[in-house]
């Protein structure tokens, strides 16, 4: 535990790996200062436990509180919707990443291409390829993994967390945020 | 049947027009000339000649690559970075550097479809000579090898003709594989064409293969009503002799078969088996028994039920010597493929060969004449069983919470099990003494064994699994209905129209490996729903066995529940691997029986009606292989769709569309020569689907083509839109999209759509009869 080394350990990724985010600060910082961030929610996120919660529930949290546009992937809206919180557009994570790398792309409300992007709730080895994809093909897109487990084609991960201590993270990261 | 390489030489030739000496003529082809359908532009295609159809498709739906690592590794100059734009010694960049990954591994699995094609005919050739003829289902089917035709030109009629169609596809795959050395090809799109290439070879050879073996063999001939087989761990009697054949060519399990029959052991003696080998045999001989799909071998050899394992070739475990040693099971390995340091005795007499496996003087043998194999294995294993008295390496419970005090708690074992299964907290409960939750792992369980590898205890926690979920396995005992082999041309006839006009509203294909992302129940659960919804649902390899163990509320598996027919509502198993041909022969069938389109030498026009017309979508739910790979790939080359699980884009490429780029949804309308957007129909070529639920949405809306009609276009959006609703909980976004007029809206939803298409701006368009090969459009617009 604690150490920033792939959560599946078989996955070497090469010479680019994530910075790891040793201070919840870093993630404030980096939210408050892009000017297009976006929030790419999965379905694990409806199972994983975070406290008293479910990880969907802190996304909600976190969205709302900087007012991050969010994309469900798989049908992780529908959980959104049960819980009233009717904001997100939905794709697949493959599709959602392909226009990420796409410069000319125009964003959900069409002002334009994403700088940060924010990844949690999906398989680790999904959030794996999708985030090199984005690593190598969408060179203006910086992305930080708000998983517990490190996840080296980001450009900034958490290392490998107990649950505690990465909640503890989290809740100090939307603390900072006003949320 | 064609020819090839004619080559004479003539010293001296008197005509009319004059004397020619040393005239010397080369030809490559002869082609048939009693056949009267007309020759199309492409037969026997080279790595060119169907390019720019590719490039058409590429255009579309383009390559997003995800790659694995940063690095190529495949030459003395590397390892080379090739990260953020960098190249590599050789010039290689990353795209390129993930297409041509992609393409060697579309070559193995293309090779090895081919290389169980070429060991199957000649198997055949020997046994039933080369004259032997293709029957694939007598008088019903008589288009009886549509790939072949639409590929390569040729009718085959015996066993004889079959073998031009692998010297074709050897010769192209040398060619494909050659293009991945280092320094050869430098554009990832041509890789990528490469790729359609080698998929296009995959099906030749497994129609091949299944073709070949139908015929020889005497599997069921496009039997709708096939005979159900029993499949499970629990059905096989461990109380006699159990001969297990595990891989997927199938002649040394038909040894084995033929011996136990020739010889009146069949009831005294069991035979088993895993993969695709247990299908091809149980269409052989629908008494024997099917364990399950590749993910039980692990779990089978360990249980120790088996006396005896024959292993031919293709996804067999190559550590099975390995762990039938712990068993002391003999173990007979059959296929040049996998001669795992085995000694040779296809030449020692049979008793002798036996005496050995049985006093354990040899942990195994290699035998190659499958008629030997049958008799070594039947031998061995009823006088190996008494011996061994079916010894297991399976724990006892307390075994289990005994070992469960050893775990360290170091979470190793979670780490390397490819779905993150959480084993260590399953084992801290079997500690307390409750084994629930690791028999709940059971049915996750893909069967692979990391776990066991990983512990830095040594704790074999896959047998862990396997104890606590004991009582799971003895009740498994399901009916499968067996590999039906090709659909009859009559009902290609009776469904072709409602298919292409949208009024069954698709075609679903489960196929592929057991590397479930949550179990295989997951596939029954797809079937069943698509099933109900009167789709046509088709099934082969190890999905079909997964699919066959679910049982509903009535106590029947889907092949007691729903027709085997290719109908609405029709649950159809193919067979194995190979037999997967019948279902793009399908497809293609339906153009060249239902809409009277050429299919000889013709693929690129076949693959443009398949794309715009037959709302046929594959899914690799638990796709693993470089075989799966390959024969993906031979689908979206004839322009079907393929959704692959989650863990199917560790493929590292995906092939995707862009709904909000309207430009790219356009097509010719034949009649009219007239450009029209037709909308993103169908949306991606190879996606990958997070969960079933996303998966099923997506398969109905992946089954949309631009050539449905009004009526059949309401009924797919409804399928579509229910699901979305269903599973999402709202309505989809894209409604809009995928109406062209106002007749297309599903008249139930019909306010809420119309609300929708309002707010969109939405206006009505035509509906084409399309193409995207200009040379098919009839009337050209005027200048």
């Amino acid at each position: 535990m604690r150490r920033a080394e792939p959560w599946q350990k078989a996955e070497i990724p090469g010479p680019e790996k994530a910075l790891v985010i040793t201070r919840p600060e870093v993630v404030t910082a980096m939210i408050k200062r892009a000017k297009r961030p976006l929030l790419i929610l999965g379905y694990e996120s409806a199972k994983l436990d975070l406290g008293e919660e479910k990880l969907i529930d802190y996304a909600i949290k976190l969205a709302e509180s900087v007012n991050i546009p969010m994309v469900a992937t798989g049908h992780t809206v529908s959980e959104l919707t049960k819980r009233g919180f009717q904001h997100a557009a939905f794709m697949p994570a493959v599709d959602i990443a392909n226009r990420l790398r796409d410069p000319d792309w125009k964003g959900l409300d069409g002002l334009g291409q994403y700088d940060l992007v924010l990844v949690t709730g999906l398989r680790y080895y999904l959030a794996w390829v999708m985030l090199s994809g984005l690593k190598h093909f969408a060179d203006k897109v910086k992305t930080i993994s708000l998983d517990r487990f490190y996840q080296p084609h980001a450009s900034w991960s958490f290392p490998n967390l107990p649950v505690d201590e990465w909640h503890s993270y989290l809740i100090d990261i939307l603390k900072s945020l006003g949320g | 049947m064609s020819k090839k390489d004619v080559h004479f030489k003539v010293k001296e030739l008197k005509t009319d027009i004059g004397v020619f000496k040393d005239l010397e003529v080369s030809i490559g082809r002869v082609f048939e000339e009693t056949w009267l359908e007309q020759l199309g532009p492409t037969p026997y295609p080279s790595i060119t000649d169907l390019r720019e159809w590719d490039l058409r498709l590429l255009e579309r739906y383009k390559p997003f690559y995800m790659p694995y690592c940063d690095v190529c590794c495949l030459c003395t100059m590397g390892k080379c970075d090739l990260s953020r734009g960098k190249r590599g010694a050789c010039g290689l960049d990353i795209e390129d550097q993930q297409s041509r990954v992609v393409l060697i591994a579309c070559c193995i699995g293309a090779s090895t479809h081919a290389s169980h094609a070429r060991h199957l005919v000649e198997h055949l050739i020997g046994k039933y000579g080369r004259e032997s003829l293709i029957d694939v289902g007598g008088l019903n089917v008589e288009v009886e090898a549509p790939i072949t035709r639409l590929i390569c030109g040729i009718r085959p009629k015996s066993l004889g003709d079959l073998e031009d169609a692998l010297d074709y596809v050897e010769t192209q795959l040398v060619h494909l594989l050659s293009a991945t050395h280092t320094g050869q090809e430098s554009s990832e799109l041509d890789f990528e064409s490469k790729v359609f290439h080698a998929g296009m070879l995959d099906h030749l050879s497994l129609e091949v293969a299944d073709i070949a073996q139908v015929s020889a063999f005497g599997f069921p001939k496009a039997d709708a009503e096939a005979p159900l087989a029993e499949l499970g761990f629990g059905t096989v009697d461990a109380s006699k002799p159990v001969v297990l054949v595990i891989g997927h060519n199938v002649p040394s399990a038909i040894g084995v078969v033929d011996y136990l029959n020739a010889h009146k052991l069949y009831g005294e003696v069991e035979v088993a088996g895993i993969c695709c080998t247990a299908h091809d045999m149980a269409r052989y001989d629908p008494k024997a028994k099917i364990v399950g799909p590749m993910s039980y071998q692990l779990r089978f050899i360990r249980s120790g039920v088996s006396d005896v394992i024959v292993l031919d070739e293709q996804c067999i475990r190559t550590d099975t010597l390995v762990e039938a040693q712990k068993t002391g099971t003999p173990v007979i390995v059959t296929s040049e493929k996998n001669l795992a340091g085995l000694k040779n005795r296809t030449g020692d007499a049979a008793d002798e060969v036996v005496e050995e496996l049985v006093y354990g003087k040899v942990p195994g043998v290699l035998i190659l004449d499958p008629d030997l194999v049958g008799e070594v294995a039947v031998k061995t294993a009823m006088k190996v069983a008494p011996r061994r008295a079916k010894l297991k390496v399976i724990p006892s419970v307390e075994e289990v919470k005994a070992g469960a005090a050893k775990c360290t708690k170091c979470y190793e074992c979670l780490r390397a099990c490819p779905n993150g299964l959480p084993v260590m907290e399953a084992l801290a409960e079997a500690e307390r003494g409750n084994l629930e939750r690791l028999a709940d792992l059971y049915e996750s369980c893909i069967g692979c064994g990391r776990c066991d590898n990983a512990c830095p205890v040594n704790l074999p926690l896959h047998s862990f699994i396997v104890k606590a979920a004991e009582k799971k396995l003895r009740e498994e005992k399901y009916k499968i209905r067996v590999g039906r082999g090709a659909i009859q041309d009559v009902e290609i006839r009776d469904v072709g129209s409602p298919i292409v006009l949208g009024e069954i509203p698709g075609v679903v294909a489960f196929v592929g490996c057991s590397n479930f992302p949550a179990g295989g129940r997951e596939v029954a659960e797809m079937a069943e729903e698509f099933a109900k919804r009167r789709y046509i649902v088709t099934t082969s390899g190890c999905s079909a066995m997964a699919m066959g163990m679910y049982k509903n509320g009535e106590g029947k598996t889907l092949y007691e529940a729903y027709p085997g027919a290719f109908k609405a509502g029709g649950i159809v198993n193919v067979g194995s691997c190979v037999a997967n041909a019948h279902i793009a022969g399908a497809a293609i069938k339906i153009a060249n029986i239902f809409a009277k389109r050429n299919l000889r030498g013709n693929y690129e026009e076949i693959a443009d009606y398949v794309l715009n017309r037959v709302g046929a979508v594959g899914v690799a739910w638990g796709a693993m292989s470089q075989k799966a790979a390959s024969i993906a790939s031979g689908c979206w080359r004839l322009g079907i769709p393929v959704i692959v699980g989650p863990q199917g884009a560790k493929y590292r490429r995906m092939l995707l569309g862009r709904k909000d780029r309207e430009k790219e949804w356009y097509v010719h309308d034949a009649r009219t020569g007239d450009s029209v957007y037709v909308g993103p129909v169908p949306e991606h070529l190879f996606s990958t689907a997070e969960t079933k639920e996303e998966a099923m949405v997506m398969i109905a809306k992946l089954c949309m083509r631009p050539n449905d009609t009004s009526k059949g276009r309401a009924i797919k959006l409804t399928h579509y839109i229910d699901l979305h609703k269903r599973f999402y909980g709202v309505m989809p976004d894209d409604v809009h999209l995928y109406i062209r007029r106002a007749t297309d809206i599903p008249i139930t939803m019909k306010d809420e759509i119309l609300a929708a298409l309002k707010e969109k701006g939405w206006k009505e368009n035509v509906i084409p009869d399309p193409t995207l090969l200009p040379r098919l459009i009839r009337k050209r617009e005027k200048p």
